[in-house]
């Protein structure tokens, strides 16, 4: 009795602790290099006019690097906001508010995401 | 075993509120702030690509914002909040090797966080004024 309640209501180990951590560590490592790309490409276009910072963003490597940057970190913020969560907030509220970083992570980088694709295109 | 009311008055493990501040722990909770800060931070390199993606007027009001005195302190923050956590970040890496946990290292190690994160961002705004011709 005990165990199913305690299933039903997700207490305990979900089994998927170890996976979470490595999927954490690998984003972690592949986000240094892809945020250093950012901030020099942030840096390297300060002052450029509209037309400078697409045809800059359009350039195929720098759209796969942008792209691998924005789904890479959408990844990792997930695990991180989830964590934050599970640490302050219990309950009801827990369940929504994973949710909310779930949507929130999943929408900032889709947005990212496509933005990035329809500028390489030129659409 | 089972026999747990919920509710029920249990005590509870020492928590931030019984500690000394000490370095290292202050770390641990920079670590996350920032982690949340680039949250935001995303959220503001979403709307800049977006904007891009949408066309010259949406770019104009997105630069005016990030042009302005609150755009450029947010920026700044950002910044700052961004290279602190991959720093934080690595150090949580050699962690995971196992090395670096030592009384001795840890402490190294969050000096080289704090003081490396300041000099790199201010490092990045003094480039980028340099470049827009600021001096």
């Amino acid at each position: 009795m005990a165990t199913a309640l305690k299933r039903v209501r997700g207490l305990g180990s979900a089994r998927s602790g170890t996976e979470t951590f490595w999927r954490q560590r690998v984003t972690a490592v592949a986000n240094i290099p892809l945020v250093i790309f950012l901030i020099l490409s942030i840096v390297a276009n300060i002052g450029a006019d509209y037309a400078e910072v697409r045809a800059y963003l359009a350039q195929p490597l720098v759209a796969i690097l942008l792209l691998a940057l924005v789904i890479n970190a959408a990844i990792h913020m997930r695990i991180g906001l989830k964590e934050i969560v599970e640490d302050y907030v219990h309950g009801g509220a827990k369940v929504v508010a994973i949710l909310l970083a779930t949507f929130f992570a999943a929408g900032v980088g889709l947005a990212s995401a496509v933005a990035i694709v329809k500028i390489g295109l030129g659409s | 075993m089972g026999h747990a009311k919920s509710g029920a008055e249990r005590p509870l493990s020492p928590h931030l509120q019984i500690y000394r501040p000490m370095l290292t722990m202050m770390m641990s909770i920079a670590h996350r702030v920032s982690g949340a800060a680039n949250a935001i931070g995303f959220l503001l390199l979403a709307w800049w690509l977006v904007a891009i993606s949408m066309g010259p007027e949406a770019y104009a009001q997105v630069s005016a914002f990030f042009g302005s005195i609150p755009g450029r302190l947010l920026l700044f923050l950002f910044s700052w909040s961004l290279i602190h956590h991959m720093l934080g970040g690595i150090r949580h890496l050699i962690w995971d090797t196992g090395r670096g946990l030592d009384k001795v290292s840890i402490e190294i190690l969050a000096w080289a966080t704090i003081i490396g994160s300041t000099a790199l961002t201010v490092l990045v705004w003094v480039v980028g004024y340099w470049l827009k011709g600021a001096f």
